[in-house]
């Protein structure tokens, strides 16, 4: 068995490399989109037009309070079956499904930032004469990012293992790689994933450390 | 004719009227001296002159020129230019403490493009060596003292070059041993033709560098007057009293 395992380890770890870079491309993409998304929905929470407000708030509790799973199923197939509509790609509409799920997580994690900057800070850059904009990107958002950095590495450190969710409408990517090898007779390739999510994820928390250190320059 | 007019202001925070109709005008110049018990109205006053609070009522003219009328509508864009002609420093400081001291002080004129960078370097080195702080320009405020911090964000207010400078009691969450080094910086600063509005509890300090002091009660002037006509002979009841609390204090 164990001769057998060392003959099959380099085609196995090849076959999980290859799913474990759609894992990856989930990943990032879902990022890409998330990471503004969430802070247009953050602003949408904090909005001081109340009807807004209250959608937003609506939309935020049924996103995170539902599983993202079934919010895959619905947004693949609920257009398909609602109105007819011919199917998008499935890689597509999981990048769709975990884009709003992810930045409604984010967006509760920008809101508790941008809420513990004080008053003064918003203050100093008026009385200064900066524009909106100016105060909100050069002074307060540098501020929320130091504060935000241990939520933000969590949340992000979990995208990384939700990807495996994708494949429940079928969407190819590292678990499904090591599951697919079960047909074979082979039940580690599946286990043998775990160390790809494990690494990788250790190289995130270091990268997270090191953003923390970097942002340490100052305190405040 | 006076740099600033202030007409009749009011301002109510709910059932609570904080200003109740306050009127002054100051010269081009002058330093002016707030004074009064807390609760008086003194704060809002500032922060209506720097359109962070709105009036209910009244005027704000600068070198006869209408900023703020009660009733008119302004947009942002409207305020923000009026803001503009004034700067404030305040109680608590409030520097941005991602940037370094000399980036506290270039940051706004930078991003309202005030000049070129080379110019607003300069610029802001030359005003944080008059504070007294060449050898801190790269250090960030949490590295430094409460004076220390006070006195930058005096430069940075200052770096907008407004009319009127205003203080709101720059001192009061500084430790003893600290204020006499901002004030210091505050008094270099008379003269050279820079208007301040100085709203204080150090009645020495009101003493010696004002050339009008307002004494505020239950959110009006109760009395005003130069340094001597407050300090010396007040004619108020409540500013006698005002002023007698203060010297039994001590």
């Amino acid at each position: 068995m164990f001769t057998r395992m060392c003959a099959m380890f380099i085609p196995v770890t090849m076959e999980l490399l290859d799913g474990f870079w759609e894992t990856l491309k989930v990943f990032l993409l879902t990022l890409v989109c998330a990471l503004p998304l969430g802070l247009i929905v953050s602003f949408g929470s904090m909005s001081k037009f109340t009807p807004l407000k209250a959608l937003v708030k609506c939309f935020v509790w049924v996103i995170r309070g539902t599983p993202l799973m079934l919010q895959l199923i619905i947004i693949f197939y609920g257009p398909g079956l609602l109105f007819d509509l011919p199917a998008m790609p499935r890689f597509t509409a999981t990048i769709i499904a975990f884009s709003i799920n992810y930045a409604c997580y984010f967006s509760e994690i920008y809101r508790g930032g941008i809420e513990s900057i004080s008053k003064g800070q918003y203050e100093a850059g008026q009385v200064l004469g900066l524009t909106k904009g100016q105060i909100f990107f050069r002074i307060v958002l540098p501020q929320v990012v130091k504060r935000i950095m241990a939520p933000m590495s969590n949340e992000v450190i979990t995208l990384v293992k939700d990807t495996s969710l994708a494949r429940i409408i079928s969407v190819y990517e590292i678990i499904w790689a090591g599951e697919s090898f079960i047909k074979k007779g082979l039940l580690w390739p599946l286990f043998y994933t775990g160390a790809f999510y494990l690494l990788f994820n250790g190289v995130l928390t270091l990268l997270f450390g090191r953003i923390e250190k970097k942002l340490n320059y100052y305190r405040g | 004719m006076a740099l600033l007019e202030v007409k009749n202001i009011k301002k109510d925070f709910g059932k609570v009227q904080v200003l109740k109709g306050v009127s002054f005008s100051l010269e081009k110049g002058q330093v002016l001296a707030i004074i009064g018990s807390s609760g008086s109205g003194k704060t809002t006053l500032l922060r209506c002159l720097n359109f962070l609070e709105t009036p209910d009522e009244g005027e704000i003219i600068v070198d006869g020129k209408q900023l703020f009328a009660a009733g008119t509508k302004y947009t942002d864009d409207q305020i923000r230019e009026n803001r503009l002609h004034f700067g404030l420093v305040f109680q608590n400081f409030n520097l941005f403490p991602q940037y370094n001291v000399l980036k506290n002080v270039t940051l706004a004129p930078t991003l309202l493009q005030k000049g070129t960078p080379e110019e607003l370097d300069a610029l802001g080195k030359r005003l944080l060596e008059q504070m007294g702080l060449s050898n801190k320009i790269n250090a960030y405020p949490c590295e430094l003292s409460g004076g220390q911090q006070q006195r930058v964000a005096i430069a940075r207010a200052w770096a907008m070059h407004p009319e009127v400078l205003c203080f709101d009691e720059p001192t009061s969450a500084l430790d003893p041993e600290l204020t006499g080094e901002v004030l210091r910086v505050i008094k270099g600063l008379k003269g050279e033709d820079r208007t301040m509005i100085v709203v204080t509890h150090e009645m020495d300090f009101a003493k010696s560098v004002a050339d009008v002091v307002i004494y505020m009660a239950d959110g009006v002037i109760e009395e005003i007057g130069t340094p001597e006509e407050i300090f010396e002979h007040p004619k108020s009841e409540k500013t006698r009293a005002f002023l007698h609390g203060f010297q039994e204090a001590f």
